[in-house]
């Protein structure tokens, strides 16, 4: 029953009823436990963070957004993202009608606790797809030295 | 958690289907046909299909590169591995002429009206 209300589908010149784009909603949302449409626009743009042994790794959902344009800088720990994002939208004086307008536009901004142990140097960033690729490498740590007792 | 969402999560580990999201989309419409537009980070050409089947237009594609492969994840907003959604077509459009182009990450389809839908003008002569 789940995978029927996945696959139903959105009529582009259906009335779009409240009740359906409700029923998208809520069943977007029971399908998947975190579906980029469930984000509020005050979280856009979504992040995964993940660690290895050597350094934090972060993906940042921006679709269409320039690269140029993103800007990204990190202190006290601290890595914060900004930027604007712009949407093409057709000219509204040559008659056009507006169907559904679910896209994210306008600034953002969001900040992202790092470990302590970061080195700042090295960070890097690559944008690719839509996703910003952040690598944060720890600090090499030192192996414990070994005091000898005499 | 109930018993059904973890029997869900576990047919969907058997199934190796991860979870799929619908993508946040803006849709317009003018007197020569309709532009969609569909957010879809992460996906590449190689992993997008579109699809028309009927009167129904299917817009999906597989994520790439959403966490590192070695990377044990710390905090996930993104959880799915796959976009999907569908949009029934009103015969009006001209569905073997619909064009397609995917840049970072957005998608941009424009399918034309069918060109008998269009209001067509009558020469009216003096006879």
């Amino acid at each position: 029953m789940l995978s029927h209300f996945m696959h139903y589908p959105t009529s582009l010149f259906g009335e779009m009823s409240r009740l359906q784009r409700e029923m998208d909603h809520l069943f977007g949302g029971l399908a998947t436990p975190a579906s980029i449409r469930a984000t509020h626009w005050g979280t856009f743009p979504a992040v995964n963070v993940g660690q290895t042994r050597d350094r934090v790794e972060i993906s940042v959902f921006l679709p269409g957004t320039r690269a140029e344009s993103i800007a990204l800088s990190f202190q006290d720990g601290l890595l914060t993202l900004a930027g604007e994002r712009e949407t093409e939208v057709p000219d509204r004086s040559d008659g056009v009608e507006v169907y559904l307008q679910e896209r994210f536009r306008g600034p953002f901004k969001r900040s992202i606790a790092l470990p302590e142990d970061i080195d700042a140097e090295r960070i890097a960033a690559q944008y690719r797809n839509g996703i910003l690729q952040i690598q944060a490498p720890k600090r090499e740590s030192r192996d414990p030295h070994r005091i000898e007792v005499r | 958690m109930s018993d059904k969402s973890t029997e869900t999560a576990s047919r969907e580990a058997k199934l190796g289907t991860a979870p799929v999201m619908a993508p946040p989309v803006d849709v317009y419409e003018d007197d020569s046909g309709i532009l969609l537009f569909a957010d879809m980070p992460g996906v590449s050409k190689e992993s997008l299909s579109i699809r028309v089947d009927g009167d129904t237009l299917l817009i999906e594609g597989d994520i790439e590169g959403a966490l590192g492969a070695e990377a044990e994840p710390a905090y996930a907003e993104v959880r799915g591995a796959h976009y999907r959604r569908s949009f029934s077509l009103s015969r009006e459009l001209a569905k073997d002429r619909i064009d397609a182009v995917l840049k970072d990450g957005v998608l941009r389809v424009q399918i034309p009206k069918a060109q008998s839908t269009q209001p067509r003008r009558i020469e009216v002569r003096v006879g």
